[in-house]
């Protein structure tokens, strides 16, 4: 069994903040978290937990380290929050440092280890709770700590400014109106009936996905719309540092973005974890029990215009695809089945994983882990053998993936255990598929 | 056009456009927009391949541009576009420039009498903001969140005004963000600021700050107040004596603080739309009681029904009333006025509008894809394919009513006791 302190990494954020606690300030955090930040529930996980291990075969990370239990669940939070409950944060500022390295970079807050907790303990919960600590005492990994600066100072997580997202938006009409003349990408329509979101990355480095939207909105005749100020990025890593306060702040900007323009409701891009800031953690730091605003994602959307007969398509995509199901829409909100409708109308054969559903792997990108950025990458890779078992498994080489980090994520798998596979979004499979104007 | 009472208050109906229809030889229409009198309709139209110009009532600009957006009225009747031409853009006022072009403008505003007009402003990947087409003298790496004072002789934004590398900690924990008055930094640094606003006089900025890691509170005139919160909301400065009054959230609970000291003692899960009323007199603003239900409040007494969901507080000019929008999750809308809904529920709602002397409230609403207008709760005879908020006449006493029915746009002026 290897210990976390065998395998810490080298990371800007987690020494400089290591370098200036104390004992004393260790212990003032975790006594304010535990006693005016957490309540009935921590407490009954703890004392409930049976150290049973059976959330172990849970973990990707414990499946793909041969079974090493210092990577089940159960051990990453005996050794973070179990610990400082016991010791009542009593404990070192180098401890601090490895309980920020398992909580931010070996748990993808999957919750898939929840599924096999005999009592339903959300580990998930504990580790984000940790992270809060974490983050209270200044040890964060730098680049997840960066973005969520950008989320801060920008409302976006990509340091995108306020005149290149519309210029990024035009930029991408005037690309498609080449190709569906008269193609509108309509900004700040007021009581439009859908509202289009995207995250950061969408207007940096994967602008063809918004083309792709506006085309499929075009072609499905919807009235839609998306605004031309902050508030557009639905994402948050604000939430995945810790940062309950900036996760408050931007996602009243997202909601509030929509509700302004007197909206019906917002459509997410293929997004995962921005939708469990907008459905699960936003929404509530903000009071609310549910979203101020209806909030469906890409896939309920696209299974919408399915079923309403407003997506036409040439012919089913012909290669046989295997899906990826990601944690936050599938485990989180339940889109299993409207995935594999939207996926099975699309294309002619399907091969599905195993697991699947709600008992899929993780990326391991997910949960801010590919936020973390570059020092962290072997820990995805080395932590996630199972995945690219999984995807080998298949036999296919086309997966179809409806999230960004889920995109990143296993990309990157792929590449490591050349895999030889490739990643779509849904949104790529309809724009290949569907009906266009002959130009 | 100028101030309401000069505008046409005979009572009846007027089609100020008899079809909306493209015009010929145009390639197509976007949506419509109307002036406050409801005079002029206007939308941005394609006139050629790749040329644009604006369409008001039946005559269009004579000027045209490669691309136009964000077509707007000011509050005098003027209407303003975001225009491109040659790829460079400038704010075009009734078709004519305003300053010269430029990188790139947005987020126009206007002065409340509209006779001043701002907007954000990039040349040279500097960023600022430009008075009546007059850019600030100094430019930034990064201006956000723009103001413009009521008066119009001041322009505000939150600057970025010390570089940063990548994913540089340090440096944003330093503070690289400031407030610019009329392009003019404050001496303050903040690890981020956002939301200038200034008092009625144009002379004084509010601004909510993040002045640690952990700890946010409002700075006004270039100095924070000395308490600091987990969190802040949107300050608003008093008409009385411009002391400054915020929302602050504190042990997880919501209240509101003035001067930094605590006026309403944290209890709230939400406290939002923190405003003063015209005397200020009053302080109204929106709160969660219990968590996931939201209400208004008046000096720190909540109404007794809430709601799921509450935006868009108005305060009526008296100060003794208000109204909201009240929903469950923005399905099943109310209008609620003085604490109680107003009948029946709609799809959507807008802001509620209030006569001057504050006796009257007006309103529009969407039901099965109509707009109606509603006063005090009651709808107009008929309902509309599409219409705008609805204005009252200076006495209280008339309800312009600008609406689009079978193709046409009409400008009907109503008496309240038609309703």
């Amino acid at each position: 069994m290897s210990h976390i302190a065998d395998r810490i990494i080298s990371d800007v954020g987690l020494e400089s903040g290591v370098a200036s606690l104390t004992p004393e300030k260790i212990e003032a955090v975790v006594t304010r978290v535990l006693k005016g930040e957490t309540g009935a529930k921590l407490k009954v996980y703890k004392e409930t937990c049976m150290r049973c291990g059976l959330c172990s075969q849970g973990c990707h990370f414990y499946m793909s380290h041969d079974q090493d239990p210092s990577y089940s669940p159960v051990s990453k939070a005996t050794e973070t929050m179990y610990e400082l409950i016991d010791k009542k944060g009593k404990v070192s500022p180098e401890r601090i440092y490895q309980m920020a390295q398992i909580a931010f970079t070996e748990c993808n807050l999957c919750k898939r280890c929840a599924h096999y907790c005999p009592v339903g303990i959300d580990i998930a919960y504990v580790m984000i709770t940790v992270r809060r600590i974490c983050y209270l005492l200044d040890v964060v990994p730098q680049y997840i700590r960066d973005t969520a600066h950008s989320h801060s100072s920008t409302m976006n997580q990509m340091w995108v400014k306020d005149d290149e997202w519309i210029d990024s938006l035009q930029w991408q009409e005037d690309e498609a109106r080449d190709e569906f003349p008269g193609l509108r990408i309509p900004l700040d329509k007021e009581g439009a009936d859908v509202y289009y979101s995207v995250i950061g990355p969408e207007p940096k480095f994967r602008t063809q996905l918004i083309y792709q939207a506006a085309a499929i909105m075009n072609a499905a005749g919807i009235d839609w719309t998306m605004p031309s100020h902050p508030g557009w990025d639905n994402s948050d890593m604000c939430m995945y540092v810790g940062d309950w306060e900036n996760m408050g702040r931007i996602k009243r900007a997202h909601y509030e973005s929509a509700m302004k323009l007197r909206c019906k409701r917002i459509v997410m891009g293929e997004c995962g974890h921005a939708f469990r800031s907008i459905y699960d953690m936003g929404n509530r730091w903000l009071g609310y029990k549910e979203m101020p605003i209806p909030v469906i994602h890409a896939i309920q959307f696209y299974w919408e215009l399915i079923q309403d007969g407003k997506i036409k398509i040439t012919h089913k995509y012909e290669k046989p695809v295997t899906i990826q199901d990601p944690c936050n829409i599938i485990r989180g909100r339940g889109l299993m089945d409207k995935l594999r409708d939207v996926v099975h109308f699309l294309c002619d054969e399907v091969v599905e994983m195993t697991p699947n559903r709600e008992h899929n792997y993780c990326c391991c990108a997910g949960g801010g882990v590919i936020n973390c950025g570059p020092p962290f990458k072997n820990t995805r890779m080395t932590g996630n053998r199972v995945k690219a078992e999984q995807l080998k498994n298949t036999g296919v080489k086309d997966i179809v993936i409806p999230c960004h980090n889920c995109h990143g994520g296993i990309e990157d798998i792929i590449g490591y255990y050349d895999l030889g596979m490739h990643g779509h979004f849904i949104g790529d499979i309809i724009y290949e598929l569907m009906e266009k104007p002959e130009v | 056009m100028g101030k309401i009472s000069s505008w046409d208050w005979e009572t009846g109906q007027k089609t100020v456009v008899d079809s909306l229809s493209p015009l010929e030889g145009h390639g197509w229409q976007e949506e419509p927009y109307v002036s406050p009198d409801g005079e002029t309709v206007a939308a941005i139209v394609q006139v050629g391949e790749g040329e644009f110009s604006i369409r008001t009532n039946n005559t269009v600009w004579e000027n045209t541009f490669e691309k136009i957006w964000y077509p707007r009225f000011s509050p005098d009747g003027r209407l303003t576009a975001i225009c491109q031409q040659d790829m460079e853009w400038v704010l075009a006022v009734d078709g004519e420039p305003l300053g010269e072009t430029t990188d790139y403008i947005w987020d126009t505003m206007f002065s409340e009498d509209g006779s001043a007009i701002s907007t954000m402003y990039k040349s040279m990947e500097r960023y600022g903001m430009c008075l009546n087409g007059e850019p600030w003298e100094e430019l930034y790496e990064n201006v956000t969140t723009p103001a413009l004072s009521k008066d119009g002789v001041h322009t505000a934004g939150v600057a970025q005004v010390e570089s940063m590398g990548a994913a540089d900690l340090d440096a944003f924990k330093r503070g690289v963000y400031t407030v610019v008055i009329d392009g003019k930094p404050w001496t303050t640094r903040f690890l981020n600021a956002w939301g200038p606003s200034f008092n009625d006089a144009g002379d004084k900025v509010a601004v909510q700050a993040r002045v640690t890691v952990y700890e946010n509170t409002i700075a006004v005139n270039d100095k924070p107040w000395a308490q600091t919160f987990n969190q802040v909301w949107e300050p608003t400065f008093s008409p009385i004596d411009d002391s400054v009054a915020a929302p602050v959230r504190q042990s997880g609970k919501w209240g509101v603080a003035r001067d930094g000291a605590l006026i309403w003692e944290p209890r709230y899960q939400q406290c939002l739309e923190l405003t003063h009323s015209r005397d200020g007199k009053k302080l109204w603003a929106i709160v969660s009681p219990e968590y996931g239900l939201f209400t208004a409040a008046c000096d720190n007494a909540p109404w007794e029904q809430t709601f799921p969901t509450v935006t868009d507080l108005v305060v009526s000019p008296d100060g003794m009333r208000a109204g909201v929008l009240a929903s469950t999750y923005s399905t099943d809308f109310h209008i609620v006025v003085d604490g109680t809904p107003w009948p029946d529920t709609y799809d959507m709602v807008w802001p509620v509008v209030f006569s001057e002397d504050s006796k009257n409230v007006a309103a529009m609403v969407e039901k099965n894809g109509k707009r109606r207008i509603l006063v005090n709760g009651k709808p107009f005879e008929r309902d509309f394919d599409q219409a705008w908020p609805p204005v009252f006449s200076e006495d209280g006493t008339k309800v312009l009513i600008r609406a689009i029915e079978n193709n046409s746009y009409v400008r009907i002026v109503a008496e309240v006791a038609q309703f």
